[in-house]
C-alpha cells in the first residue's frame, strides 16, 4: 500500500472498499452481501412507496407492528414459513445433485390431494394414526410425481426443468378433477370444496393463533437434511454427484439412482407442504390452495444457495415480506402486488451480487 | 504537478528506458525490457528481458506454469504488463490489444486454434486477412493460400472444411493465415503437443525455411529435446523469471534441465527389467466395438474392434493421437458404457453387466485424462476428494466416519512421494499440478491391481512427473498391470514393457521397446530417428 505505484493498479478502489467492508464483490462475507442486498431492495421499494404517495417510514413502522411487533403477527410469519421451508427444500435437495426442480407447486398439490384422500376416505378418528398416515401420503404422492420427471431424464434424457415445470399445470388440473367431481362436498352449495376433515385429521393450533403443529414438519425436514448432507454417505455422494457427475460415476457412485432419490425426496417434501396446508390451514381441499407456495420456495432456495440452514433465513424473509404486504394492504389499501414487487427487488439484488461463477483460467 | 504524477506512475524499472540495441549489431525485431505481470497470488512474469531477432528461431523453454504462455500473451497483446515495455523494431510498441500486435506484424499460433470449424480453409483465411473488400474473392484467396503452402511445404487442401482436418493440418492453416497477413514474428504456443513425431520433424523443417526467409520464430515448449533440435537461441523460464538465455551451441540437455528445474535431476525413471514371470492376463479386450459397424467412416469416435491384452506385472503402453478411442477404452473397462459388440475380460471374468462400483472393487483404478472434468469435484475439499475414492468400497457404512477414515487415509498416504495441498483447501482453487497430484494420490493409495492411466504426468513439474512415473512402475513391480495411454513416445519408451498403437478405434501394431536389438531410445545418439519410434509415429497417424 505504501508504494505509490499501486495507484496504477486498477484494483485500488476495490482494495479500499474492501478495507472498509463496503464491497459487494466475491470477497465480501455472504452475510454482509445478503444484508446489503435486502437493504438496497428496501430503499428502492421505499422510493416506490414515495411515488404512490405513501410515507415509507410510516409504512415500515406499520409493517413492524403487524409482524414481529405482535404475537399474532409473529405467528402469521410462522404460518407462512411452514410451506416455504418445505418447498424450498424441495428445490434445494435436487439442486445438490444438479437437478433443477421447478415443480414444487405441482408436487405440493399432489401431496395435498393424497393427504386429503386419506383424510376423507380412511377416517379413523385417531389423531395419532391419521396425521402420520396423511403425512406419509403427502410424501409418497409428491415424491412419485416428482420422480417421474427423473425417470424420463434417466431413460430418454428429457430435461427435468421442462418436465417439472409442465407437470405443475397437470397436477393443478388433476386436483380440480376431484374437487369439482368425485370429492365435491354435497353440502357445499356447489362450491368446489371437499368436505371438511374430521378433527383427527387436523393439526391443532398453538395459543389461539393460526400457527399449527404442522410446524414440526419443516423442523424435522431441516434436521434430517442437515444430518444427511453432513454425516451420511448418501449426502456425501449426493454432493459429489452434484459437484461433478462424471467424476462421481467414475468412482462407482450410481449417479442415476442418486438423481432419482434426490428428486423423490424433494418432491416428497413439497407434498408434505401440501399436506400441512390442507391439514393445518384449509381443513379441506379446494382449487388454489397453494397460491404459488411452490414457486416461492424455489425462489427461497436460490436465494439461500440451496443450503438447508440458510434456507430458514430466506424463508423467514419471504414470510416477513408477505405478511407485511398483507398488513399494508389492510391498513391503507396498498395493492396486494406490493409484496410481490418487494420480493422481486430482493431477488434482483441478491442475485445481482452473487459470487460470480469462476471461469477456468 | 504533472511531472510528479508522472514520476509516481513510472514503473521503477522503466527508468532504464530505450532499447539497448548493441552498438553495431542488428536491431532486434522485438525487445522486452523488464516486463512484469502479476496475477492474484502469483508473479507470472518477473522482470523479463528478451530480444528476438529476425532470421532466428527462439525457443522459450520451461515447465508447465513457469510463465511461458503469459509471456507470449503479453507479446501478443492479450495481457498488458504491470511494468516494463515492449519495443518492436526499435520503437516503443504501445501494444494494447491483439489488433495492435497484428498491425506490427506479430502473429500467434495458439494451442487451441482460433479457426471456425464449420468453414473451409479458404474462408477461414479470408476472414482473417486485413483490407478485404466487401466481396470476398474466393479465387484470389485460394491462389494465395496455394502459393504460401507450396512455398513452405504446408500441404493442406484449401477447399476442405476445418472440422475435416487433423490437428496438425489445422496448425498449418493457422500458420498460412498468419503468413498471408504479413506477420513477420511468429509465436507458436506448444506447437508440438498436437503432433505425431514425424509431423514434429516437418514443423521444424518449416521453422528452418521461415528462418532462412528472415522471419522471427518464437516457440514455446517444455521439451528440452525439441528446443535443442529446432532453436537457434534458447531462453529458459523458471517461476516467471528468466533463468538463462544462450545460443544452442552453448547448452546441452543437462545444463537446460538445471536451468529449468534449478537442480540436477536424478536418473530418469525407466521401467527397467521387469520381473520375469509367466504372463498372467489381467485385462483382455476381445474385438470390442462401441460404435456401429456402419459408423466406420472415421467421423465418430469410438472403439472399432479393439483387441489387446494387458498382463499382470507389465506396463502396457497405448500409443495414439488423442481421440482415437482412448477415452472409450477407459469407459468400457470401467463399465461406464457397455460395448456394443465384443467382450472384456478382467482376471478371466466377463465384465458384461458389472457395475462401475463392482469393477473398481475388483481392483481397477483409472486416471482419466482430465482431472478436473472427470475425476475430482472442484467444490469439495482435498480430503473429501480423496475420500471419494473409498465410496465404491462395499464395506463402507451408511454413516460417514471422518475421524476414522481420515486416519486411514493419512496412514496410506504416509511415504507417498508427491506433496499434496492441504486437506482443507478446495480443489477448485488449486493449480493444475496440484490437482493432478490429488487425483494420482487417490487412485494410487487404493493399490489397484489394474491401473489405467491416461496422460498421468500431464501438468506436473519435472520432479513430480518423475515421482509419478516411479509410482506407475511400482504398481507393476507389486504385480499389477498398468495400461499407460499417452501421446508422448519418450515417456512410453521409458516406462513400457510393451507398446500397442491405437488408431481409429483399433490396435494397429505391437512393439517391444526393450528389445535388445533396438537401440536405446534415451541415449543422446539415437533419438527420434529410432526406427520403432518412427514406425509408431506413422501408425499413430494411420500411415
Amino acid at each position: 500500500m505504501q508504494n505509490p505505484q499501486n495507484l496504477q493498479n486498477r484494483d485500488y478502489w476495490a482494495t479500499l472498499r474492501q478495507a472498509y467492508g463496503l464491497t459487494l464483490d466475491a470477497t465480501a462475507p455472504p452475510l454482509v452481501r445478503s444484508l446489503l442486498s435486502v437493504g438496497l431492495a428496501l430503499v428502492v421499494f421505499g422510493l416506490f412507496l414515495v411515488i404512490i404517495g405513501r410515507d415509507p417510514f410510516d409504512s415500515l413502522v406499520t409493517v413492524f407492528q403487524g409482524t414481529l411487533g405482535s404475537k399474532v403477527g409473529m405467528s402469521e410469519v410462522g404460518v407462512r414459513m411452514i410451506p416455504f421451508v418445505l418447498t424450498a427444500l424441495a428445490t434445494a435437495i435436487p439442486a445438490r445433485v444438479g437437478l433443477i426442480n421447478v415443480g414444487g407447486e405441482g408436487q405440493l398439490y399432489i401431496g395435498a390431494w393424497a393427504a386429503t384422500g386419506v383424510a376423507i376416505h380412511l377416517g379413523t378418528g385417531h389423531t395419532w394414526l391419521m396425521l402420520p398416515l396423511m403425512a406419509g401420503a403427502g410424501l409418497v404422492g409428491g415424491g412419485l410425481w416428482a420422480g417421474a420427471a427423473v425417470l424420463l431424464r434417466n431413460w430418454r434424457g428429457v430435461n427435468e426443468v421442462i418436465t417439472t415445470l409442465l407437470s405443475n399445470y397437470v397436477a393443478i388440473l388433476f386436483v380440480n378433477v376431484f374437487v369439482f367431481g368425485a370429492w365435491k362436498n354435497p353440502d357445499g352449495f356447489g362450491y368446489p370444496y371437499t368436505s371438511d376433515f374430521e378433527s383427527a385429521a387436523i393439526f391443532s393450533t398453538i395459543g389461539g393463533t393460526r400457527l399449527h403443529l404442522g410446524l414440526i414438519l419443516p423442523i424435522l425436514a431441516i434436521i434430517a437434511c442437515y444430518v444427511m448432507f453432513t454425516r451420511t454417505r448418501w449426502g456425501f455422494n449426493m454432493r459429489a454427484v452434484g459437484g461433478n457427475a462424471e467424476a462421481a460415476k467414475r468412482q462407482g457412485i450410481p449417479v442415476a439412482k442418486y438423481l432419482l432419490v434426490a428428486m423423490i425426496v424433494g418432491g416428497g417434501l413439497a407434498g408434505l407442504a401440501g399436506m400441512g396446508e390442507v391439514s393445518g390451514i384449509q381443513h379441506h381441499l379446494r382449487p388454489g390452495i397453494s397460491n404459488n407456495l411452490g414457486f416461492l420456495g424455489f425462489l427461497a432456495s436460490w436465494l439461500a444457495g440451496h443450503n438447508p440452514v440458510t434456507i430458514i433465513a430466506a424463508c423467514f424473509l419471504l414470510a416477513l415480506i408477505f405478511v407485511g404486504g398483507d398488513v399494508l394492504q389492510l391498513s391503507g389499501g396498498l395493492p396486494s402486488a406490493a409484496s410481490l414487487i418487494l420480493v422481486g427487488l430482493v431477488l434482483f439484488f441478491v442475485l445481482g451480487f452473487r459470487r460470480p461463477v469462476r471461469s477456468p483460467t | 504537478m504533472k511531472s510528479t504524477l508522472k514520476l509516481w506512475f513510472l514503473p521503477a524499472r522503466g527508468a532504464k528506458s530505450g532499447p539497448h540495441a548493441p552498438a553495431n549489431g542488428p536491431l532486434p525485431m522485438l525487445e522486452l525490457r523488464g516486463v512484469t505481470k502479476k496475477f492474484p497470488g502469483v508473479t507470472a512474469n518477473d522482470n523479463i528481458d528478451l530480444e528476438i531477432f529476425g532470421g532466428q528461431v527462439h525457443a522459450i523453454l520451461g515447465e508447465n506454469g513457469a510463465g511461458k504462455s503469459t509471456l507470449t500473451k503479453i507479446i501478443y497483446g492479450f495481457y498488458r504488463p504491470d511494468a516494463g515495455s515492449i519495443w518492436v523494431n526499435g520503437q516503443e510498441s504501445g501494444i494494447r490489444s491483439p489488433r495492435d500486435s497484428r498491425r506490427l506484424g506479430i502473429g500467434m499460433v495458439f494451442q487451441d486454434f482460433s479457426l471456425i470449424p464449420a468453414m473451409s480453409v479458404v474462408e477461414n483465411v479470408a476472414l482473417f486477412l486485413p483490407q478485404q473488400s466487401v466481396f470476398l474473392s474466393r479465387r484470389e484467396t485460394y491462389r494465395r493460400v496455394r502459393e504460401v503452402s507450396d512455398r513452405y511445404g504446408l500441404r493442406v487442401d484449401p477447399s476442405l472444411r476445418v472440422d475435416e482436418l487433423s490437428l496438425g493440418e489445422r496448425q498449418k492453416v493457422e500458420l498460412i493465415k498468419l503468413l498471408l497477413a504479413d506477420a513477420k514474428l511468429l509465436i507458436f504456443d506448444e506447437p508440438t503437443s498436437v503432433l505425431a513425431p514425424h509431423e514434429v520433424q516437418n514443423l521444424f523443417r518449416v521453422f528452418n525455411e521461415l528462418r532462412d526467409d528472415g522471419y522471427a520464430v518464437i516457440f514455446i515448449t517444455h521439451k528440452i529435446r525439441e528446443a535443442l533440435a529446432a532453436a537457434d537461441m534458447v531462453t529458459v523460464i523458471r517461476n516467471g523469471a528468466i533463468s538463462g538465455t544462450a545460443p544452442r551451441g552453448d547448452v546441452d540437455a543437462k545444463s537446460l534441465v538445471r536451468m529449468m528445474v534449478g537442480e540436477s535431476l536424478p536418473e530418469p525413471v525407466t521401467g527397467g527389467e521387469r520381473p520375469a514371470k509367466e504372463p498372467m492376463p489381467a485385462v483382455e479386450f476381445q474385438d470390442v466395438w462401441t460404435v456401429d459397424e456402419a459408423g466406420t467412416r472415421g467421423l465418430t469416435r469410438g472403439l472399432r474392434g479393439a483387441s489387446f491384452r494387458a498382463n499382470l506385472g507389465e506396463v502396457l503402453g497405448v500409443a495414439g493421437v488423442a481421440g482415437n478411442g482412448q477415452q472409450e477404452l477407459g469407459d468400457v473397462l470401467l463399465g461406464l458404457s457397455p460395448p456394443r459388440q465384443g467382450t472384456v475380460w478382467l482376471f478371466g471374468e466377463d465384465l458384461t453387466g458389472r457395475t462401475t462400483g463392482q469393477i473398481l472393487a475388483a481392483g481397477v483404478g483409472c486416471i482419466p485424462e482430465d482431472a478436473m472434468g472427470m475425476a475430482l469435484v472442484s467444490q469439495m475439499r482435498v480430503d473429501e476428494n480423496l475420500m471419494l475414492g473409498q465410496m465404491s468400497d462395499p464395506h463402507s457404512g451408511f454413516w460417514l466416519d471422518w475421524d476414522n477414515s481420515g486416519e486411514k487415509l493419512a496412514e496410506s498416504l504416509k511415504g507417498f512421494p508427491l506433496t499434496l495441498a492441504g486437506g482443507e483447501s478446495m480443489v477448485g482453487q488449486l493449480s493444475g499440478g496440484n490437482v493432478q497430484r490429488v487425483m494420482l494420490a487417490r487412485e494410487l493409495v487404493r493399490r489397484p491391481r489394474v491401473l489405467l492411466a491416461c496422460y498421468p504426468t500431464r501438468g506436473l513439474d519435472v520432479l513430480s512427473a518423475e515421482s509419478a512415473r516411479r509410482l506407475l512402475v511400482g504398481v507393476r513391480d507389486q504385480g499389477g498391470a498398468v495400461v499407460l495411454i499417452s501421446e508422448d513416445l519418450d515417456e512410453l519408451f521409458a516406462l513400457c514393457d510393451r507398446i500397442v498403437v491405437m488408431f481409429q478405434g483399433r490396435i494397429v501394431g505391437e512393439f517391444w521397446p526393450r528389445d535388445p536389438l533396438s537401440p536405446d531410445p534415451l541415449s543422446d545418439d539415437a533419438p527420434p530417428e529410432n526406427n520403432q519410434m518412427e514406425e509408431i509415429g506413422l501408425l499413430m497417424t494411420g500411415q
